[in-house]
């Protein structure tokens, strides 16, 4: 599965100098990072921050304003790093509109690699489809309706779907939302796995601050703007203090102490 | 037979069976969407080409079809832009379009049967030219859903993760805004422009609540939609009713039908299992009782 091709060896990611607002507001000032392959960045930030929308402009999704995002060394609007890039949003709009589709027809999604006008008579699955499944735990509900399932095991279905293209770089939006504490540490340690033995890299948004500290290596705190962006183990409360705007103690206490 | 006896009742089923499989082919992608509501403006719009061409004396279905295109690809536009805050968008187009065409139909000399051949369909008056053209169309948009099914199934999941997909939405969906505004105007032919969006809603609610996996939610769709139509009509021929009328309310008890069953036969099957086990329970008991 996890073997990764080499077109170009630069940075997966880098913004420089990205502006983003949703009419005269600016949600997204002058952020510049870049993201080297094997890296596992955190962005961390209170509510409001700019997260979501500053996953949306490294994906494509929405066009800079002004500065350049490069994925894999080129726009991600023109589409040439399709495949190197898995996306897990925090949520999917369809899920409240009784989706008829089953588990497995949705990993297989994830396989698309362009028009096939006979694509309705195949079925969905293979070999790929049933790595990811098991990978992510579904094996045993691949044939479920993903609107009957819980959101945790919606949250695994998305996950499934992007690593079945066996991704170079993974986007996570909120990722253990709706999870529970065993669940989440599964799904921590199944990240850990993807970046370490596979090399993966991997931008996660999260509100946990204690397991950011535990399993990135990197962290960028944005509010709005960039507040810090370097090594987890440089991050300090008095950083922490700047972004939330008041000293999280009681959140980071065990984690600054615990960090590897 | 004697409804097949009528050349007038041969063509209003063809046409009706064309148009149910049809209308709910193109329905499920808007329902998945969370944007029936589409339907309903679109209709209305329908209308007040069918204003413009009565005004015009041009041929008033091809002015319905120019009106309804440019409108559902307006919609698409403001959808892909992150403009369309939904609903009110929607209703503010109904309500513009119905006082349109009110206005343009009192110009055009007021309210006349051919008016109400549209509002409430007029299926029985099919000639073979709006037949053929009711076919050609029919088999562009089914023929549509299923080459492009790939792309319409990730489209109505999420636009996000299908354009992180590569999948070129905005080709997808300005397509499916095209096609959705043609079936809303053969539609209109046979159940008028009031319940058209009953044939591009009902049957697909009925399909998605019994189906398992979105290929098998469309062709059941597409078949309550064929079903309803066809028998709609027959039973509207015998009853003398309104056939456009009589084809949406059969598809109500269909649909009512359908998942009444379906609901019913899940409590069955619980009860059976839930009982079984205790008839295993009870046996074992007896059993270790005579011994």
């Amino acid at each position: 599965m996890f073997n990764l091709s080499n077109g170009f060896s630069g940075p997966c990611l880098k913004l420089n100098g990205v502006w983003y607002g949703y009419g005269a507001v600016p949600v997204v000032e002058d952020v510049s990072f870049t993201v080297q392959r094997g890296e596992f960045m955190a962005v961390l930030g209170p509510n409001g921050s700019g997260k979501s929308t500053l996953l949306k402009l490294a994906l494509g999704l929405v066009a800079p304003q002004c500065g350049s995002v490069e994925l894999f060394g080129s726009p991600p609007s023109k589409l040439r790093a399709v495949g190197r890039v898995g996306y897990v949003p925090q949520k999917v709009d369809s899920l409240r509109s009784q989706f008829p589709s089953a588990v497995e027809e949705i990993v297989s999604q994830g396989l698309y690699r362009g028009f096939d006008p006979m694509g309705i008579f195949r079925r969905p699955g293979g070999p790929t489809v049933t790595e990811a499944l098991e990978t992510a735990g579904l094996t045993a509900i691949r044939s479920h309706r993903i609107s009957s399932l819980s959101v945790g095991q919606q949250q695994r279905v998305l996950f499934a779907r992007a690593l079945v293209r066996d991704p170079e770089i993974l986007v996570l939006d909120e990722p253990v939302a709706g999870i529970d504490a065993a669940g989440q540490e599964r799904f921590y340690a199944l990240l850990r796995r993807l970046n370490r033995d596979k090399g993966m890299s991997i931008v996660m948004v999260s509100h946990d601050i204690g397991a950011v500290m535990r399993e990135a290596t990197t962290v960028a705190c944005i509010n709005r703007t960039i507040v810090f962006h370097g090594d987890t183990h440089a991050l300090t409360q008095k950083e922490l203090g700047k972004l939330y705007g008041f000293s999280p103690d009681v959140l980071v206490h065990d984690a600054l102490h615990e960090h590897r | 037979m004697e409804i097949l006896q009528y050349d007038f009742m041969v063509r209003a089923l063809i046409a009706g069976a064309i148009v149910g499989a049809m209308a709910p082919a193109i329905g499920i992608f808007l329902v998945l969407r969370r944007l029936s509501m589409i339907a309903d403006s679109l209709s209305h719009v329908a209308l007040a080409g069918v204003a413009v061409g009565l005004l015009l004396k041009t041929f008033p279905p091809i002015a319905a079809l120019g009106a309804t295109s440019v409108a559902a690809v307006t919609i698409e536009q403001l959808r892909a832009r992150r403009m369309m805050p939904g609903d009110a968008a929607l209703a503010i187009m109904l309500y513009t379009a119905l006082a349109l065409s009110v206005v343009i139909i009192s110009l055009a000399g007021g309210f006349n049967v051919d008016l109400f051949s549209y509002l409430f369909g007029s299926v029985l008056t099919i000639d073979w030219a709006d037949l053929w053209l009711v076919g050609a169309l029919g088999a562009l948009i089914i023929g549509f859903v299923v080459i492009f099914y790939s792309e319409l199934a990730q489209t109505s999941f999420d636009n996000d993760l299908a354009i992180t997909t590569g999948v070129p939405v905005n080709a997808v969906n300005l397509g499916l805004a095209i096609l959705t505004g043609a079936t809303i105007t053969l539609s209109m032919r046979v159940v008028g422009v009031l319940l058209v969006g009953a044939m591009l809603v009902i049957p697909v609610i009925a399909g998605i609540r019994l189906a398992k996996g979105l290929r098998s939610a469309i062709a059941l769709a597409m078949l309550i939609g064929v079903v309803s139509s066809v028998s709609g009509l027959i039973i509207a021929f015998y009853a003398d009713l309104a056939a456009g009328g009589a084809v949406v309310l059969t598809s109500v008890v269909v649909l009512l039908v359908t998942v009444g069953a379906s609901s019913g036969l899940a409590r069955v099957r619980r009860t059976r299992a839930l009982r079984g086990g205790a008839e295993e329970a009870v046996s074992a008991t007896v059993s270790s009782a005579q011994r």
